[in-house]
């Protein structure tokens, strides 16, 4: 103790203190923190609580008992799937109107997520949320999810899912940084201006399948920066700007008078 | 033939005097500067020094590259094919980025720098030059009688003049290899072909198609001729001509021509997917807005109301396919295409 009180004036003193503080903190946090396991089974609590959260969110717009209104579309037939993939991505509850509904920090945790979703599957049947297993990428096949994803998604997607425009400021996002629940939801529901694709056009094998196709595409390009996998914009510019402006600037140094 | 006269410059200009006021002297090369390292043999040892570290910096990259390439080994996935290329590459660049810095660096500050002057020659050769070699021309026309001999000029000419079409003939004739357009007036849609996913072949039911959902489709390879199913090569070509986008639309947005009323099933309507402007595949479907965008003009086609183009430079609606569903339930054809697929072409009305 008393080779402790003794450095307390150490000017190293504050910094190990802090490192300490936040190791307590980082542990107290990882033993108290709710875990996520219990996502599986909904209850009447549940619905209940979901149903107190959509009155207090999503009523505004979405009319009380999720009708509908002419402006924004019935929740009623939706499912559980598409209320997870709308709100744990950020788009839902809206924050403007615009071209689309844009990707933003989750307003709603967990938890309240899985309440929400609850509330409007219990109004009429829908696609509900995948399991684990349908949605592991370990489990698919990336080469036949890449032919699907060819001849389905690349058009909008991009080839390697970096996403690209559509028409009057709407686009299709980039799929990289998207979970493999959130794809799948995605393909079940089409939301916004995504067709769906239920599961009769894509199996959920193949939906898998895709999942490790776009899960693989993470990994980067063997090539190196793939440059936001753009193809010939990024890469021209890249080309144009910095190779040719390289090449310029050797030949003014090889031509300059040397002194 | 003329040597260049060279001169070496080592005063700079000439002072010319006496110049009329509408002309301008040649004002000639200036004054020759003696770089630092002509003048201080520190500065010559340094930039020695340097050109010596570019040229080592080359080595050691050449060095290191032959270390990387059998050293580090590829595992078989994407990062270490990345991590193998980018040593290999850097390595690579350093190797020759070195000798040229190292060139480029010993030219400019130790080699002679000096202007040099290298006077223009007479573009025409010497008329002695000239004459000697018309003599031996002539007299070698003469030596192989050619102009004694008539009919051995026709023979040499025709065998030479009518060579160059064994070249001709062959490369014109294979140019397009097909003349025949009248392919491309039909597809493999027959009545009764069944609708199926692609790229995975399965037929569709009409209850398969929700609204909403776009179907990719292709002709069921069961209801095709053997010689153009998937896996042959005829099929490619098929393909490209055969392909459909199917959706299904809240009959009550729909807008239907008259004589076409028929032509869908329950809301589900079928077009082709080349685009009549320049033939890419039309695939990006908005379903909110019913909107099929083309990706290579951004050809818009309005599928809710016959396809009709909305924006860009698509000039005809794609081609609808007209459908229906068999007894079990499945949807086919009511018959092929009415009109061309793709972009237009001369005879495509005819």
């Amino acid at each position: 103790m008393k080779a402790l009180a003794a450095r307390r004036h150490h000017r190293f003193a504050p910094a190990v203190l802090l490192l300490l503080a936040l190791l307590v903190t980082g542990a107290l946090y990882a033993a108290l923190a709710p875990s996520q396991a219990t996502a599986e089974s909904t209850t009447a609590q549940d619905v209940q609580a979901g149903k107190a959260l959509f009155a207090a969110n999503c009523a505004t717009c979405h009319g009380v008992g999720a009708v509908g209104t002419s402006e924004t579309p019935s929740l009623v037939g939706v499912g559980a799937a598409a209320v997870d993939f709308q709100v744990s991505t950020g788009r839902m509850p809206m924050q403007m109107t615009g071209p689309q509904a844009e990707v933003k920090p989750a307003q709603f945790d967990a938890d309240q997520t899985r309440q929400l979703a609850a509330y409007v599957a219990s109004l009429a049947p829908g696609p509900s949320i995948p399991s684990a297993e349908a949605v592991d990428p370990t489990l698919g096949d990336a080469s036949n999810g890449a032919e699907i994803f060819r001849t389905n998604c690349a058009m909008c997607h991009n080839a390697v899912g970096a996403g690209g425009a559509l028409s009057e400021g709407k686009y299709a996002p980039s799929l990289w940084s998207t979970t493999p629940t959130q794809i799948y939801e995605a393909m079940v529901t089409g939301p916004q201006s995504m067709p769906v694709f239920n599961e009769n056009n894509i199996t959920p094998e193949e939906k898998r399948d895709v999942i490790a196709y776009l899960v693989e595409q993470r990994e980067g390009s063997a090539g190196g920066d793939p440059l936001g996998s753009l193809g010939p914009v990024s890469e021209g510019v890249w080309a144009w700007v910095i190779g040719i402006g390289a090449l310029i600037g050797a030949a003014v140094w090889i031509g300059a008078k040397s002194s | 033939m003329n040597t260049p006269d060279v001169t070496t410059h080592e005063t700079g200009r000439e002072v010319t005097a006496a110049t009329p006021a509408d002309t301008f002297a040649d004002p000639g090369l200036p004054d020759h500067k003696d770089r630092l390292a002509d003048k201080d043999p520190k500065a010559s040892r340094r930039a020695e020094l340097q050109t010596v570290i570019l040229f080592a910096i080359s080595v050691i990259g050449t060095i290191s590259m032959m270390i990387v390439f059998f050293t580090v080994p590829l595992d078989g996935t994407t990062a270490g094919v990345r991590t193998q290329n980018l040593a290999l590459g850097l390595c690579l660049g350093f190797a020759l980025l070195g000798i040229g810095l190292g060139a480029v660096h010993w030219a400019k500050t130790l080699m002679s720098d000096h202007e040099v002057v290298e006077e223009r020659h007479n573009v025409a050769t010497e008329p002695e030059d000239r004459e000697q070699a018309v003599a031996a021309l002539a007299a070698g026309v003469k030596d192989s009688g050619i102009a004694r001999r008539g009919i051995l000029k026709g023979a040499v000419v025709s065998a030479l003049a009518l060579f160059p079409l064994a070249i001709a003939v062959p490369l014109v004739a294979e140019v397009g290899g097909d003349w025949n357009i009248g392919k491309f007036r039909h597809t493999l849609w027959r009545r009764g072909t069944r609708l199926a996913t692609d790229p995975t072949g399965r037929p569709i039911k009409a209850s398969d198609v929700t609204i909403g959902s776009a179907y990719h489709v292709i002709p069921y390879q069961e209801d095709i001729p053997e010689d153009v199913r998937p896996g042959t090569h005829g099929w490619i070509d098929e393909k490209a001509k055969a392909i459909v986008l199917m959706v299904r639309l809240d009959p009550a947005v729909l807008k239907e021509a008259e004589d076409r009323k028929d032509w869908s099933h329950d809301g589900i309507v079928a077009y082709s997917k080349i685009c009549t402007h320049v033939g890419c595949p039309v695939a990006l479907y908005e379903q909110q807005t019913h909107h099929l965008l083309c990706p290579c003009h951004q050809s818009t086609f309005d599928v809710a109301d016959g396809a009709k183009v909305v924006f860009g430079p698509a000039k005809r609606p794609l081609p609808q396919l007209p459908i229906t569903v068999d007894d079990e339930g499945y949807l086919v054809a009511q018959s092929d295409f009415l009109e061309p697929v793709g972009p237009s072409f001369w005879e495509r009305l005819k």
